[in-house]
């Protein structure tokens, strides 16, 4: 038996490489990834500024508005908000949930999980990604809306360091929730019509497309319990004038009750995700 | 260190439920041995493999993989294992370059990624997207990910499935050539022939334990060996079983000068291991078998 030459290779073996650096890598092969599947693009990028466009533009006919005591604010503007809300949870909740659900069904995790490339780093790219889509997603979304829709942008740091937290608290539970809930979906082949639908159903009762203090009462209820409608909440509070705090239902901008709900789905997230989280397929043992 | 078995398992056992799916198995993989492990579907193969991998946990039995105990071991084991999977359908978008280089940086003395696509055969493709690859070349391309890590032992599960002939051929002379680099393999296959081909050793699993082993041209031992010399005669064909073929041919060239009918058969892998696994009355090479040598 040919064995006796064999087995003669020894070395010494080098540290692994760092899971920070590891993670950076993941960011940029996820990126690339991502932005080569045209159909993810178009409905988890360019979704919410196609959405403004039509929403601004019909509701914007012959400059209806809504009004306040002290002036009007046009729909783009009222509308923004909640597209820049729409947006951080597609990029994050909705990419994630069917991009894993996709990767464990194809196999593509198990690959990962026989490497020695830590869980970790899986995630930071994930992260990573999530957070590069979101701020390239909102910026183009600001920029449509200010230069196309002449939508006035905040001018004090107040409102921009709101954005800023409701921003980074929206996308850090929105990705956990996402990497949680990917587990639920049978197959590759169904996480989107598992997942699309429960996205698609927040942004109806969260006020996204339609006035929230118009919705009946009872699905303002139901939508406080998700993070969408808190998330766009605490968006109008960033792009629309302080007076409009009147139309919300509480009639003030609740940031403490934001920020209490958004970490409270984080951290159910995070409990959720890492008890389920699989790397292989259900039928695979 | 080099000296231990790459794999050394005893009395694994596994259960899924009621079905007992590993019952009592040992195997021993030394280094640089390419090792191939038969058996029918649902013979425990994959759970074997499985549990040596570190993706499944065992009921019982001790496990030594490279050493450690793959339940137990951590990414420094991991960067001297190379694992393929059964084939899947992830990574489409990327292209052949960008994954072998993505994934050799995960490993701390990975193979030069250059290097690695052309001892696969994917130059021409190395701006192809995995989406865009034939099945034969997206099985190189595991392999390439596989292996790029300078794994001391390879998994190689089922990697020629659903190749036709030449990218089979094309794909053994990848793994001789991983072989002469000392690499350990540990390979399963339903292909009789691939297994003949790269294996030094060949270890058939049935219902969960090893039912043989040895090297492809012992396997079986002596009687299942045993050559099979046909020839006509005035009164029919006639067949005799022999150790030492060659004294009968002479012993009939003996009596009728050139011998009529003359064959003389030798069972095949194939022929062992169906008497093997049960699924063919044993020791009986059936009508149709190879003919290995014949009569002029």
């Amino acid at each position: 038996m040919s064995t006796t030459h064999a087995g003669s290779t020894p070395r010494t073996r080098a540290a692994v490489p760092g899971t920070l650096a590891l993670g950076l890598a993941r960011t940029g092969y996820e990126l690339r990834s991502f932005f080569r599947e045209r159909d993810a693009v178009i409905f988890i990028f360019a979704y919410p500024v196609i959405m403004l466009a039509i929403f601004a533009t019909v509701f914007g006919q012959d400059d209806a508005s809504i009004e306040l005591p002290s002036g009007q604010v046009p729909f783009a503007q009222y509308f923004l908000p909640g597209m820049v809300a729409t947006g951080v949870m597609l990029t994050s909740f909705q990419n994630l949930a069917i991009s894993i659900a996709v990767e464990r069904d194809e196999g593509g995790l198990k690959r990962l999980r026989a490497t020695p490339l830590p869980a970790t780093a899986y995630f930071l790219g994930k992260i990573g990604q999530v957070l590069v889509n979101c701020t390239l997603q909102i910026a183009v979304l600001l920029a449509v809306a200010a230069v196309v829709f002449d939508v006035p942008m905040p001018q004090d740091a107040a409102h921009w360091a709101t954005f800023v937290w409701v921003l980074l608290l929206g996308t850090a539970s929105g990705a956990i929730c996402g990497v949680a809930f990917s587990s639920l979906p049978r197959s590759g082949r169904s996480a989107s019509a598992v997942v699309t639908p429960v996205v698609l159903v927040l942004q109806f009762i969260s006020g996204v497309f339609f006035q929230f203090d118009q919705l009946p009462s009872w699905m303002q209820q139901v939508a406080s319990v998700f993070p969408l409608k808190w998330m766009a909440q605490g968006m109008r509070s960033v792009f629309l004038p302080d007076e409009a705090a009147q139309l919300e239902v509480s009639g003030s901008w609740q940031h403490g009750a934001i920020a209490a709900v958004l970490l409270a789905w984080l951290v159910v997230g995070l409990v959720v995700g890492v008890r389920t989280f699989r790397w292989r397929r259900r039928d695979d043992g | 260190m080099t000296s231990a078995p790459a794999v050394e398992v005893s009395a694994l056992r596994k259960a899924y439920g009621e079905k007992q799916a590993v019952d009592g198995l040992d195997l021993v993989v030394a280094r640089g041995e390419i090792v191939a492990v038969l058996g029918p579907n649902g013979a425990g193969k994959t759970t074997t493999v499985e549990i040596l991998e570190g993706f499944r946990e065992r009921d019982g039995g001790d496990v030594r993989v490279l050493g450690e105990d793959p339940a137990r071991a951590g990414r420094a084991w991991r960067s001297r294992l190379g694992v393929v999977l059964q084939s899947t359908d992830d990574l489409a978008e990327a292209t052949v370059g960008e994954l072998v280089r993505h994934f050799a940086r995960f490993y701390p003395q990975a193979r030069d990624a250059d290097e690695v696509i052309d001892a696969v055969g994917l130059r021409e493709k190395v701006r192809t997207r995995a989406r865009q690859l034939s099945g034969g070349q997206r099985r190189r391309l595991d392999v390439a990910l596989g292996i790029v890590g300078r794994p001391e032992l390879v998994f190689l599960d089922e990697p020629t499935t659903g190749f036709d002939p030449q990218a089979r051929r094309d794909f053994w002379d990848l793994v001789a050539g991983l072989r002469e680099d000392g690499t350990t393999i540990l390979l399963t296959t339903h292909y009789l022939e691939e297994a003949e081909h790269l294996a030094d050793r060949v270890v058939v699993v049935n219902a969960g334990r090893v039912v043989a082993q040895g090297a492809p041209a012992d396997l079986g031992g002596r009687t299942a060996r045993q050559a099979l010399v046909r020839w006509t005669t005035p009164d029919g064909p006639r067949e005799e079983r022999t150790d030492t073929p060659t004294a009968l041919v002479r012993d009939l060239a003996g009596r009728y000068g050139e011998v009529p009918g003359l064959q003389v058969l030798r069972p095949t892998l194939e022929d062992v291991y169906l008497s093997l696994i049960g699924d063919a009355p044993a020791t009986t090479p059936a009508a149709p078998v190879e003919p290995v040598e014949v009569a002029r």
